[in-house]
């Protein structure tokens, strides 16, 4: 690729964001002038849910995150959840995971650094597993609108499940694979 | 809650170090900084989808009979994002109209575990390939839950 290509397709990067933002915000206001709620409307208000959400549990997530990258040393990571360590991270890995609220995408920064702690891959990624499938603020909705029945045999089929994918997925990956993270995100290798 | 842990954290170690957590703070910032522009790009997209998919549609798709409701579930769960105060009583509401168990499953596994729209982020931490594996893995996954949810529930 040439360099204005490339030029091109990082300034494209970097607006798409914003004007994807703008068709929403264009098409809710028209909706808004016309008073009848339509397409623009739904997605003017279905996008402020979600501002919102992120707003909530982004700033907090994201100090608990660099918190935990300053002050645990590689060190301990590594002894209790690393390569060498058998099945006895996992719990720990779930329980940590259960704990949590919010969509998947706040989990990704917490993943990336228990990794670059030296986390396993595979407890890494029974960390996203479990978080997607396990968190105790879903479950609650989940009893209360599909009952305990529903919710349970999910929960017992889903554990194993992604337990599995995880030992796949530690299995498929390159050995030493380092995952980019975020420029800036300054995690200590 | 989350506010409280973080704050509480947060005061502690500024009392324990300040110079520690001067770059705790200063990584937060850089981490939100870089990361909430494609965000809101990707939750503003997901609006956009969102709101061209009507609760009456879903019913159509869904709630009828043999393997088009069973993939129906996995495609608009793969693409959705929405969060469980939205998800779960949508999904009360299907099986009001006749979804199976295994279709709910399909549909709330795929909407946690895959995220198509999300893959640029998820890309952005991971690394395109990993992202990729992981999205097709969990699909699987959620194909295997469905199908385990009818056995366990028949």
């Amino acid at each position: 690729m040439n360099r204005g290509a490339a030029r091109t397709l990082a300034g494209a990067s970097r607006v798409w964001p914003w004007l994807a933002l703008m068709a929403v915000l264009v098409l809710w206001a028209q909706a808004r002038a016309r008073g009848v709620p339509d397409y623009g409307r739904t997605a003017g208000e279905s996008l402020a849910r979600f501002m919102l959400e992120m707003a909530t549990i982004l700033p907090p997530m994201f100090i608990l995150v660099a918190l935990f990258d300053v002050w645990v040393p590689r060190e301990f990571v590594e002894r209790r959840a690393g390569r060498d360590t058998g099945f006895g991270a996992m719990p720990w890995m779930i329980l940590l995971a259960m704990m949590q609220a919010g969509p998947l995408y706040v989990a990704y920064p917490v993943a990336i650094s228990l990794w670059r702690k030296g986390c396993a891959p595979r407890n890494v990624f029974v960390y996203l597993g479990a978080f997607s499938a396990l968190k105790i603020p879903m479950l609650s909705f989940e009893v209360a609108f599909l009952g305990w029945r529903f919710s349970l045999a999910r929960s017992a089929i889903s554990l194993p499940v992604f337990v599995l994918l995880a030992l796949l997925m530690e299995r498929l990956l390159p050995r030493g694979y380092r995952p980019p993270g975020l420029d800036g995100s300054g995690c200590a290798p | 809650m989350l506010w409280l842990i973080a704050a509480g954290a947060l005061t502690t170690s500024l009392i324990a170090d300040r110079g520690k957590t001067g770059t705790a703070v200063l990584r937060a910032l850089r981490l939100l900084w870089s990361i909430v522009p494609s965000l809101v790009g990707v939750l503003a997209i997901v609006s956009l989808v969102l709101a061209a998919v009507t609760p009456a549609m879903l019913h159509r798709f869904l709630a009828s009979a043999g393997i088009v409701p069973f993939l129906a579930a996995l495609g608009i769960g793969s693409l959705a994002l929405m969060p469980g105060f939205i998800a779960f009583p949508l999904a009360a509401a299907l099986r009001q109209s006749g979804a199976s168990n295994a279709v709910l499953a399909a549909f709330i596994t795929s909407l946690m575990m895959v995220g198509v729209l999300t893959l640029p982020l998820e890309a952005r931490f991971f690394g395109w390939r990993l992202a990729l594996i992981r999205n097709a893995l969990a699909l699987g996954a959620a194909v295997v839950v469905a199908i385990g949810m009818t056995w366990v529930l028949a």
